[in-house]
């Protein structure tokens, strides 16, 4: 007997906890998660994502909202971590019941997540992970409810090949770390781009990350008469070599990916290249020029002056907007119909105009930042 | 018959007696490399040369550094792991002594009238001095601290010891208010020259030129580190051989007791030794850093392990054998680096070590470690 009621009592527990999902399909807000590092390692990411994505709510509701619902966020806090990052999204899915995730900012939390989100059903955009497998599962097939607002590490090289074309150079000299795969998916794909646009690859040297003397590699350099130095790595490595080809009569100009954007970079040894990355507020554009007064106008930094927006709350606005462009276009409250028009979408963002590839890869520009007169300054937008 | 068999030592027996095996190999290898060399010096005379050039560089440094080891080794018969660590120091003490306070331009700026080459000559020697101060206190310092109390000890404990040194000084420059934790871009104490050698004669190289064919770059960098370099093996090598205090070093690491019984205060010459060691640590991290200009706290373990090599392999306890041991592995090094493959260039480095321990352990030269009871 006593079973009996017990199991009447779960039904009931659990019909309690369906029903207002069926109810709330019928609410008059869309209700959106964000999952974002608040607290734990990187919180500053987590953070300028906040803000991106709070001003795009805040303008799409005052333009009277998607559909005609206002759109409603849940922020969800991911420490940048796998776990709490599962733990957030769940709790997003079955206890706020949101539909649609900006986020994971982190890889290794994005990649969790879009599991969970590709078995029940819920779309995800990630502004800022980079990792290939976020959108790809290990058999290469490609994950329908996830996307990403920024491009993946190897685009980097093709964008970076094409500046080197269209600035006349038809050899280079490629030197990368051969125990780093960001360092080294660029470099193959500026590799594999170079040739293909009929540029010329006149060496190619890999090194290990802890070395410091790079006399022998730059001296092949010099002697091959290379225009172009490809190095994509980090800033460390990029001043150290710097200074080192200075010394050796190396004159081929260096290029390199988004691993040199650092303050800690040497402007003296790196004087006269030019790296790519997401975004850059000197981006001369007028949607880029926008986005900098309002989100000036929303935000202030702590002396009271407008904040500038840095590439991870550029590329939470865009990944925000993004969603809700594609939910308005779907033209239903569906996380399947807005998955299908966002893979459709043609949209314009401040960090370029945005259309997806088969493997839900944004295809957009990049910003050419150049090391000129011991200053970074932006140099233009590479459209692939 | 039997006897006749025993007396006679197999065929295999004296393969594995004299070291054969070991020997042809090395043969096979050494000949094996002669020939790469040839080949790659009739392909390309002048790049060969540049290369050289870039291993002479490297290998005068890693000889200050393996000065140490070899003084050190001669007298405690102690592997000082920490080494490595002391010039990490050395090379901090000079971007703090150049970027926080000019120490290079003291001259220029108290006697701006004297000639620029001699007051920058002088402000390098400065930094030197500095980096060599400061690293000789603190290894005084640390002698008595860490190894003194194990002076009786088994090897085994100091050598334990060391390594601990070694970690507690990188990990303690990392904390945040005594060096930091980040990369750190070197400040040169003074501006690069490089001159091209070629068939026209010799002139210097304006930056952001591109020099011609067939010509070789020498740069001031180089030159700096060499005269430095020599300067100080020959002061090192007047020390051991020419004073009262190298004469009684040499007594200490001949016999302990009967030194002590000649009246020669044996702890005070080995903090010495320890303390002259890290100086010259101190003098090739300004110069490793100058030359590599990035300063990090973990800078000091490869360059310690490779001078450790070439100490190893020029004949540990001797001080032209660390020379000679330096100049072989910068060489071996960066050829490698040019002509085989860059990450190739450790794997060689740290390969000469296991041949040089399999085929003549005591090094080049060593001589036959004399152990006493």
């Amino acid at each position: 007997m006593s079973k009996r009621i017990l199991v009447v009592l779960s039904l009931l527990v659990i019909a309690s906890m369906i029903l207002p999902a069926c109810a709330s399909s019928g609410s008059s807000t869309i209700k959106v998660g964000l999952l974002a590092p608040l607290s734990g390692a990187v919180p500053t990411f987590g953070i300028s994502t906040r803000e991106g994505v709070e001003l795009a709510v805040k303008e799409w509701n005052d333009k009277g909202g998607i559909l005609g619902k206002k759109i409603e966020l849940v922020v969800a806090d991911s420490q940048c971590s796998a776990d709490p990052a599962v733990n957030a999204a769940n709790k997003l899915i079955d206890q706020d019941k949101v539909k649609y995730i900006v986020g994971e900012v982190c890889s290794s939390a994005s990649i969790p997540v879009s599991e969970i989100v590709n078995q029940k059903g819920v779309l995800q955009i990630s502004p800022t992970s980079t990792n290939p497998s976020v959108t790809v599962d290990a058999n290469g097939v490609t994950k329908k409810f996830t996307f990403r607002a920024c491009f993946i590490d190897p685009f980097q090289g093709l964008v970076m090949a094409k500046f080197a074309q269209g600035k006349g150079y038809k050899t280079a000299f490629i030197m990368f770390d051969q125990g780093n795969d960001y360092v080294r998916g660029l470099a193959e794909a500026f590799e594999a781009s170079f040739t293909e646009m009929g540029g010329q690859i006149v060496g190619k040297e890999s090194y290990i990350k802890e070395d410091t003397d790079f006399s022998a590699i730059l001296t092949k350099v010099a002697e091959s008469k290379a225009e172009v130095l490809f190095l994509p790595d980090y800033y460390n490595i990029v001043n150290l070599v710097g200074a080192q080809a200075n010394d050796k009569g190396v004159t081929a100009v260096m290029m390199g990916g988004d691993g040199w954007d650092s303050a800690d970079l040497d402007v003296n040894a790196a004087e006269g290249g030019f790296y790519s990355n997401h975004y850059d507020p000197g981006d001369t554009r007028p949607i880029v020029q926008d986005w900098l007064t309002r989100y000036g106008a929303a935000y202030k930094d702590d002396k009271g002056n407008p904040k500038v927006p840095d590439a991870l709350a550029t590329l939470g606005y865009d990944a925000a907007n993004l969603l809700f462009a594609a939910i308005a276009k779907a033209g239903v409250d569906d996380p399947a119909k807005a998955a299908e028009a966002m893979a459709a979408i043609n949209w314009e963002g401040v960090s370029g105009t945005i259309t997806f590839d088969a493997q839900h890869n944004p295809i957009k520009s990049a910003a050419v930042i150049g090391v000129a007169g011991g200053a970074k300054q932006f140099v233009e937008s590479v459209a692939p | 018959m039997n006897a006749s068999i025993t007396k006679k030592p197999s065929f295999f027996e004296t393969i594995i007696k004299k070291r054969y095996l070991g020997k042809g190999f090395l043969l096979a290898l050494a000949i094996l490399a002669t020939w790469k060399l040839v080949i790659s010096f009739a392909e390309g005379p002048t790049i060969f040369i540049q290369q050289v050039v870039n291993g002479f560089q490297l290998g005068f440094v890693y000889a200050l550094i393996a000065l140490g080891y070899t003084m050190v080794y001669g007298i405690v018969r102690l592997i000082n792991f920490a080494h490595g660590d002391v010039f990490m120091v050395g090379a901090f003490a000079s971007y703090y002594a150049i970027a926080r306070w000019g120490l290079n331009l003291w001259l220029v700026k108290l006697f701006p009238g004297l000639p620029i080459w001699f007051s920058t000559m002088i402000g390098v020697m400065s930094v030197i001095l500095v980096s060599m101060i400061t690293c000789a206190l603190m290894a005084y310092i640390i002698e008595r601290i860490a190894y003194k109390p194990l002076r009786n000890a088994p090897r085994i404990s100091a050598l334990i010891t060391a390594i601990g040194v070694s970690f507690f000084l990188e990990y303690f420059g990392a904390l945040p208010f005594v060096f930091t934790s980040n990369f750190v871009t070197y400040e040169r104490p003074f501006t690069v020259v490089n001159w091209v050698i070629s068939g026209q004669g010799i002139y210097t190289l304006q930056p952001g030129e591109a020099p011609p064919d067939a010509s070789i770059i020498f740069s001031n960098i180089s030159l700096y580190i060499i005269i430095i370099s020599l300067l100080l093996l020959f002061g090192l090598n007047f020390l051991v051989q020419r004073t009262r205090i190298g004469k009684a070093m040499r007594a200490t690491a001949y016999d302990k007791p009967t030194a002590r019984l000649m009246g020669i205060n044996v702890d005070g010459i080995i903090s010495v030794t320890f303390a002259v060691g890290a100086a010259l640590a101190g003098a090739a991290g300004v110069l490793y850093a100058t030359a590599f200009p990035q300063v990090y706290f973990v800078m000091g373990i490869i360059p310690g392990l490779k001078a450790f090599v070439a100490a190893v392999l020029g004949g540990i306890g001797s001080i032209p054998g660390a020379l000679v041991g330096a100049l072989i592995i910068g060489e071996a090094e960066v050829l490698s680096a040019a002509y085989i493959s860059t990450p190739m260039r450790d794997a060689v480095a740290f390969s000469i070590l296991v041949l040089v321990l399999l085929v003549r352990p005591t090094g080049i030269f060593g001589e036959p470690s004399r152990e006493k009871a």
